[in-house]
């Protein structure tokens, strides 16, 4: 394990990318493929459900350190990370710690964990004390807590192992999307620079587009634009390959079994396909707003109601494969083409197959479009997707070939970082919240909004927010950054007494974005574009 | 009779023999255990301290600053470690705190009573200072900058050899290392730490001031160059830089330097959050205060019942006492610890 935990602190140490992309690097061609393949696990944002509580780790600490119960809590108090705290009131070993490979100590010391009654519990935890230096403990506490976090995005761990391996960018994220078991073979797997080999089950990695700033004429000739709706729904993919159906939402989370309506599409279609496409709620011959669709996430369990008072329907926009071939590098014109043809060809005697084709809007001119992207509140859409008809399908969010182009420029996905108590009737519950949103690897505070859940919604927040506090401030807790919400507002100001330099105008919660993960929160950028915009 | 040592709103004051210890007002007579601005201010007419703390007193209590502020100079005058004086039938002695260069404790006597008051110390070993010396006494105030047992200090020896490595990988890159420390005590306690070796020292202005007094103590450091434009550029990607932290805010003359990565050297270190809070590269654990273990091990070595406790972790540290046996108490003092010891 030290070498992951040197790889720690390098990472740590450091806000430089191609430091981190470095020790990244180093790690990956010295580590033993078992080790690497946990290592890669927990650096993609993997983690194990936190088996023991803080307050039980608080208490076997004071048990094994002799320091008083309330001393510990006024540590942890000084400190506010459980996994520092105990690493910092622990005493140091006598001599070396041993150093187990990584993967012996996750399956010996972390994963079994969920299984033991509380004295097994501790027995473990405590021996495992006893045999580990101080910055291995800090990890080891990291991973058993569920908080193993260590500022390098994806997009680094993509780009070193690429490096390592020699192979493109591109595919290794494609090899990394999706399932992926963390062990030696699939980690050589990964390696393979043989790129020809596919992984049935994988996704490819989504093309997202960023939102126009300026105006539609900048983007040149309207003949070379598509144009289509901006749905507002859940990005996905369908796939089917080898007979097997796979719907993979853009959160990388398999979704296949919540939406067997949408599964059942895949039926129809031929092996090797691959289509991209937005998740809806759908009712007759249109998508219904995304808080019905919100029903439907993260349920487990799908009851006749459910399916019945919110059903789902997928409405498809690209083909990525085609008879079990890359469509990718294609044109968008050509790859349109294939699509309709294939809806097309799905049997039209099925009236409640749920896959609709994403109609194409044709005006006349961009002033036209202008006018037109008004009525997308009536579409049930949040305005145009604009994409260059010759365009490929490109890996992650890049400048160019694809804009949103939404009507209302005033929204921000932020991650929740604080929660206070209501007054009245809400005294009980947390229901005002702190929004934060992406300053480097940093989360800057930049809104508090405190309407637009629903009382169910704000019970679940209540609950999250009672399970995942960090740190008490009088009647203000900081929360572990993990909840994502949709924050709308009127209007935008510079500010010099907020630290992210802007003020809002009515912020309000839109929606709670549960398909997202917080890495794809809005950036500073954003907001200071936004401002830009406004000031002209 | 009433207590030997009291709390007035100027102090630390001692009734019988008419003096304050670190007062926070101007008084007639202040004993000072150490020269950091929240021990020693100015204004007061007569200052007593070690002969070694003369010098950075006199920096820090004299000069047109002072007097254009209207006070009158102040007379200075000294008393060595362990020799006892009598002030107004008092017996006073001050004793190694081992925290700065001419440092204090301060033990007082009266009629068969005896109190000492610690200022700041540390009981780890410092090559610009004399070691800490315990005092036995039957009441003792101390210190509790860094009172929880989060803090538990490593053998400086380790630190130094992080420093020197640290700055030795900085030169690989090309970067000259800036490192923050206090001006006063941290800065010379680093500067004897460092390994002149690797490459040339340069120090901030306000720490070569404060070098001057340590030399005329005869206290060895390494020959250091003024941090100037001139040295800047001739050292570029090569030197160590020793400033204050204000030095961090600084970013026309940090651009001088050329590549720079810096780090910061204090007990707070421990924590990974204040290290992120002072956006450095590297935290280094050095600290002037003493530890956990150094404050229980200072408190049990005076044999002292009655122990009064001040600035940093008063409450828990008062909590742990009583729950020990000791008779303990809070003192709410206007001294700051390490934190607010800058320049
Ligand atoms: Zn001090
Ligand atoms: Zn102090």
């Amino acid at each position: 394990m030290q070498r992951f935990t040197q790889l720690y602190s390098e990472l740590d140490e450091t806000n430089k990318t191609n430091a981190k992309v470095a020790a990244l690097e180093k790690y990956f061609r010295s580590a033993p493929p078992a080790d690497a393949a946990w290592a890669l696990y927990y650096l993609t944002g993997n983690r194990q459900r936190r088996a023991i509580s803080g307050a039980q780790l608080r208490d076997w600490v004071s048990q094994e350190t002799g320091f008083a119960p309330w001393l510990v809590e006024e540590s942890y108090h000084a400190v506010g990370d459980i996994a520092e705290t105990l690493t910092l009131l622990l005493p140091d070993l006598d001599g070396d710690g041993a150093d187990k490979p990584l993967h012996q100590v996750v399956q010996g010391q972390v994963l079994p964990l969920a299984d033991l009654d509380g004295a097994a519990q501790q027995a473990l935890v405590v021996a495992t004390w006893r045999q580990m230096d101080r910055q291995q403990r800090f990890v080891w506490h990291k991973l058993i807590t569920g908080a193993f976090r260590v500022g390098v995005g994806r997009t680094l761990v993509v780009r070193a192992l690429a490096n390592v391996a020699g192979i493109d960018k591109a595919v290794m994220a494609h090899r990394l999307m999706g399932e992926w078991q963390p062990n030696a073979a699939a980690y050589r797997a990964l390696l393979d620079p043989d790129t020809e080999q596919a992984d049935h089950s994988r996704p490819y990695p989504f093309y997202l587009a960023y939102q126009l700033e300026g105006e539609p004429e900048s983007l040149g000739p309207l003949a070379d634009w598509q144009i289509e709706w901006k749905w507002d729904g859940i990005r996905a993919q369908l796939i089917k390959r080898n007979g097997d159906v796979l719907i993979w939402s853009r959160g990388e989370e398999l979704v296949t079994d919540a939406y067997p309506e949408v599964a059942a599409v895949a039926a129809a279609l031929p092996d090797g396909t691959v289509l991209d496409g937005e998740l809806l709620a759908w009712q007759d011959d249109g998508p219904l707003p995304f808080n019905v669709l919100q029903q439907r996430i993260g349920r487990k369990r799908l009851t006749a109601k459910l399916l019945n008072d919110a059903p789902v329907a997928i409405m498809v926009y690209d083909l990525l494969e085609w008879r079990g071939q890359d469509l990718r590098s294609q044109p968008l014109h050509a790859r349109r083409q294939l699509l309709e043809a294939l809806v097309a060809q799905l049997p039209t005697s099925d009236e409640t197959l749920a896959i609709h084709l994403s109609p194409l809007v044709q005006p006349s001119s961009w002033a036209d479009a202008t006018a037109l992207r008004d009525e997308s509140r009536a579409n049930r859409a949040e305005g145009f997707m604009l994409k260059r008809l010759d365009s490929s399908y490109q890996v992650g969010r890049i400048k160019g070939d694809w804009w949103k182009w939404k009507i209302d420029p005033f929204t921000v996905d932020a991650v929740m970082i604080y929660a206070q108590r209501g007054s009245g009737r809400r005294a009980s519950l947390y229901t005002d919240y702190t929004f934060a949103v992406w300053d480097g690897e940093e989360l800057v505070p930049f809104a508090k909004a405190y309407s637009g859940l629903t009382d169910a919604e704000i019970q679940q927040v209540d609950a999250f927010v009672r399970r995942n506090t960090k740190e008490r401030f009088g009647p203000v807790r900081s929360v572990t950054p993990e909840l994502v919400m949709e924050i709308a507002f009127e209007g935008i100001q510079k500010s010099t007494r907020h630290k992210s330099g802007v003020a809002l105008r009515f912020p309000r919660i839109a929606r709670w974005r549960k398909d997202k993960p917080i890495a794809e929160a809005d950036t500073i950028e954003t907001l200071r574009s936004l401002l830009a915009e406004v000031n002209g | 009779m009433g207590k030997l040592l009291e709390l007035t709103e100027s102090g630390l004051y001692c009734p019988e023999g008419d003096f304050h210890i670190d007062p926070w007002r101007p008084v007639a007579r202040a004993i000072i255990t150490h020269a950091h601005s929240d021990h020693a201010r100015i204004g007061s007419r007569n200052y007593l301290t070690t002969p070694e703390g003369a010098g950075v007193l006199r920096l820090r209590v004299t000069g047109d600053w002072v007097t254009e502020q209207g006070y009158a100079p102040p007379q200075i005058t000294t008393l060595p470690y362990g020799q006892t004086r009598n002030i107004n039938g008092v017996s006073v002695s001050l004793h190694p705190a081992g925290h700065l260069l001419g440092s204090a404790q301060v033990r007082v006597e009266h009629g068969g009573e005896i109190w000492a008051v610690s200022g700041d110390y540390k009981t780890q070993v410092d090559a610009t200072c004399t070691p800490f010396e315990p005092v036995r006494c039957h009441t003792f105030i101390t210190e509790s900058t860094f009172g929880l047992p989060i803090y538990r200090w490593r053998p400086q020896a380790e630190i130094f050899a992080d420093i020197n490595s640290w700055w030795r990988a900085n030169q690989d890159q090309g970067r000259t290392s800036f490192l923050y420390a206090y001006a006063l005590g941290k800065a010379q306690r680093i500067l004897a730490g460092l390994d002149p070796e690797i490459g040339p020292i340069l120090v901030h202005g306000s720490v070569a001031r404060l070098n001057h007094a340590y030399a005329e103590a005869d206290i060895a450091l390494p020959p250091s160059q003024y941090a100037d434009d001139e040295a800047a550029k001739s050292t570029r990607g090569r030197a160590i830089v020793i400033a204050p932290p204000s030095a961090a805010n600084t970013p026309t003359y940090l651009r001088k330097f050329g590549p720079t990565s810096h780090a910061f050297a204090s007990g707070w270190m421990t924590i990974r959050g204040a290290r992120r809070r002072r956006a450095v590269d590297r935290g280094f654990v050095l600290s002037d205060h003493a530890d956990w273990p150094g404050l229980i091990d200072a408190i049990r070595a005076t044999g002292a019942e009655n122990i009064g406790v001040t600035h940093g972790y008063t409450a828990v540290m008062v909590r742990w006492l009583r729950e020990n046996g000791w008779n303990a108490w809070g003192l709410e003092t206007r001294f700051t610890g390490e934190e607010q010891e800058e320049e």
